[in-house]
């Protein structure tokens, strides 16, 4: 199993972010891409999920393998926890939510309705999210906003468990995770370049219009 | 699928999910109408088919702005964009989730309002088949209308603008069924109209509304 | 091969819009005034209706462009989801309100001629009200257009109205036929036969639609004109802005 993107080119609102982004993702690995905000990070890892078309390139990933974790966590304030979890454990089809509550710390916290929890545990059960998906592919996008030192560390280590486990992980992170062994992509390299002249007629979209 | 059904049945009921909203508003509604038309139990009896019609129709449109907005705001529908259950089904539950809590509710409670607008005792069976029959396409008809304005900031009104033309056959064959009812007519041809745009509409517009859904979302 | 396609084209569409948009709003001046001019002063007043009746020189064609615009942006709408051509999503954008508008005159029109005819200026009837619903689902459209910033995301979604639309304005037709069977007279061009329409009529009326149907090409051009050269302008900003960002 790996996620291979070839020359991928990404746009938002009709300009293009970035373009010619290229890399293998095999099982048991993690890639961390970094860049200034702005740059289409958010928007490279929702093509990537599926959520939005890319403008060139491809993206190859066996089907229905992605799980997809961003700053909104889909989480319902009136459920509980272990309510919020379930949910996502039968949408994919399965049951058990213990071992994720264990590895998040969340145990304790399983009956409390999720309104009541801080930005941070909120967090936590977003990633816990991940776990009960079953998914091989985990795509991250800053994670760890409002998480403590205690929690990144634990979080690192649910990831280092994925990949021990034959998952991957694609995350875009300005943080240090602690996360030696993965590897790194510098994405400023790869912003689209706005050509002087009138000549981006063939992408099909605003360009015809210049 | 099930489990999202189980989901959005609970967070109708939990506090703030806004259950029975809608029927207050009905109950309102059919209040309101004899205050404003005069106590004349004629009168009444002769409108009260198309007042309930409309009044369920419009009950029925407070609560669609809700339908996927919620889900947008907070990601769940990014998420089960990427989940393996298709977007069609993911409409067609919500639209499904939408019609226990809020038509249902309606036409159960239809035919208690329809005595205090004197509607004619042949006109009450009529009233709740034809209410269960059509309320299903309002829903789902909704459900399309919600998709189409999910990313927009002040979406509510705009849904209106777009859901209550669509409304149209609906409503009229609807209220038709209970209008022939009271009048001792048959109302066979109607209420067969009636369960088409029903089977239409959800045979058809999930789709719809799932594409409109991926296009929001993207 | 030159294909009818390569007038998607923004820049080709620019071309020969430019040349055919005075034509057409020549062609249009002229047989809308030759003809109104001819049906209201150079007929014969009708033996039942007397003069009131020539005010279907306006009622009918504009009736018939209400309908036919819809028509138009329904195609328009299934070529942009298909072969995703900018320039057709913006043509039924200009559309819409044009539609609006002959949906408005057809009602007014109509209105004007029911008063001494009917003895009153509306009744629900089931051509009226198919109509009257037809405007709504014209705002919708409309509003549905203006309320989405995203021009793509705005072209995608009012295209699917217009599709859905579409299937439920003919069912409103027959709803409202079944709701109540009507006093308007039938359809103006193919009457009830033992009561033809005179050729002194029609005439001036084919003339009038001739003349409203190239209106509403000359008006479509030139608002979707209008529309390319804003999308340009947002081009071209948002490429600037781009640049500024790249040199900064």
């Amino acid at each position: 199993m790996d996620l291979r993107v070839t020359d991928l080119a990404v746009a938002r609102g009709g300009i293009p972010l970035l373009e010619g982004v290229s890399f293998t993702l095999n099982a048991g690995e993690a890639l961390v891409l970094r860049g200034p905000n702005g740059c289409g990070k958010t928007t490279l890892l929702r093509a990537i999920a599926g959520l939005q078309p890319a403008l060139q390139g491809q993206i190859t990933c066996p089907p229905d393998q992605i799980a997809y974790a961003a700053h909104a966590d889909g989480i319902k304030a009136t459920l509980t926890v272990a309510e919020n979890l379930q949910f996502w454990a039968a949408i994919h089809g399965h049951r058990g939510i213990d071992a994720a509550l264990q590895s998040l710390n969340l145990a304790d916290l399983a009956d409390r309705p999720a309104q009541t929890l801080s930005a941070g545990q909120k967090r936590r059960l977003g990633l816990a999210r991940l776990l009960v998906t079953k998914r091989w592919l985990w795509v991250l996008d800053e994670p760890t906003v409002s998480l403590d030192t205690a929690s990144v560390t634990l979080f690192a280590e649910v990831i280092r468990t994925h990949l021990a486990t034959g998952g991957a992980a694609l995350i875009a992170t300005h943080i240090d995770l602690g996360l030696s062994e993965a590897a790194r992509l510098d994405l400023t390299p790869y912003k689209a370049q706005m050509p002087a002249d009138l000549g981006f007629d063939d992408l099909g979209f605003d360009g015809a219009f210049l | 699928m099930s489990a999202l059904l189980i989901r959005d049945l609970r967070l109708a009921f939990r506090a703030g999910g806004g259950f029975g909203l809608g029927l207050g508003f009905f109950l309102i509604l059919a209040v309101l109408v004899p205050l404003g038309v005069g106590p004349d139990q004629s009168t009444l009896g002769l409108i009260a088919p198309g007042i309930l019609w409309v009044g369920a129709l419009l009950a029925c449109l407070l609560s669609l702005d809700r339908l996927f907005a919620l889900d947008f705001e907070d990601g769940s529908l990014d998420l089960l964009a990427t989940s393996p259950i298709p977007m069609e089904g993911v409409v067609a539950i919500k639209a499904l989730a939408h019609w226990l809590t809020t038509c249902l509710p309606l036409a159960l409670a239809a035919p208690l309002l329809g005595v205090l607008l004197n509607l004619p005792i042949t006109a009450y069976a009529a009233l709740l088949l034809s209410l269960l029959i059509g309320t299903p396409a309002l829903s789902m008809i909704g459900a399309f209308g919600a998709a189409l304005t999910v990313g927009l900031k002040r979406g509510g009104l705009l849904l209106s603008l777009l859901v209550l033309p669509l409304y149209v056959p609906t409503l009229v064959f609807g209220a038709q069924s209970v209008t022939r009812a009271a009048q001792g007519l048959d109302i066979t041809t109607p209420l067969a109209l009636l369960a088409g745009i029903t089977a239409g509409s959800l045979a058809l517009l999930p789709f719809a509304a799932a594409f409109a859904l991926r296009i929001n979302l993207r | 091969m030159a294909s009818l396609w390569e007038y998607a084209n923004p820049v080709k569409f620019m071309k020969v819009s430019g040349f055919l948009l005075p034509l057409t709003a020549v062609l249009a001046t002229a047989s809308i005034g030759i003809g109104l001019v001819w049906g209201f002063f150079f007929t014969p007043d009708d033996f039942r209706q007397g003069s009131t009746v020539k005010i279907i020189f306006l009622h009918v064609p504009s009736a018939f462009l209400a309908i036919n615009a819809w028509a138009m942006m329904l195609v328009t709408s299934l070529i942009w989801l298909i072969r995703r051509h900018h320039v057709s999503a913006l043509a039924a954008k200009a559309a819409g309100p044009i539609g609006a508008t002959m949906t408005l005159i057809a009602l007014m029109t109509g209105a004007i001629w029911g008063q001494p005819m009917w003895g009153t200026w509306w009744v629900w009837d089931p051509r009226l009200t198919s109509f009257l619903i037809l405007f709504l689902f014209y705002i919708g459209y409309i509003a549905l257009w203006s309320a989405i910033e995203d021009p793509d995301t705005a072209a995608d979604l009012t295209s699917v109205l217009c599709l859905v639309g579409s299937v439920f304005a003919v069912l409103s037709r027959y709803a409202a036929i079944f709701w109540n069977q009507g006093l308007h007279q039938g359809a103006s061009l193919s009457v009830a036969p033992g009561e033809r329409m005179d050729w002194a009529y029609k005439g001036p009326l084919y003339l009038c639609m001739t003349g409203f149907v190239l209106l509403f090409l000359a008006l479509v051009l030139a608002g979707t004109r209008t529309e390319i050269r804003a999308r340009r302008m947002q081009a071209l900003t948002a490429r600037e802005r781009a640049q500024e960002r790249g040199a900064g």
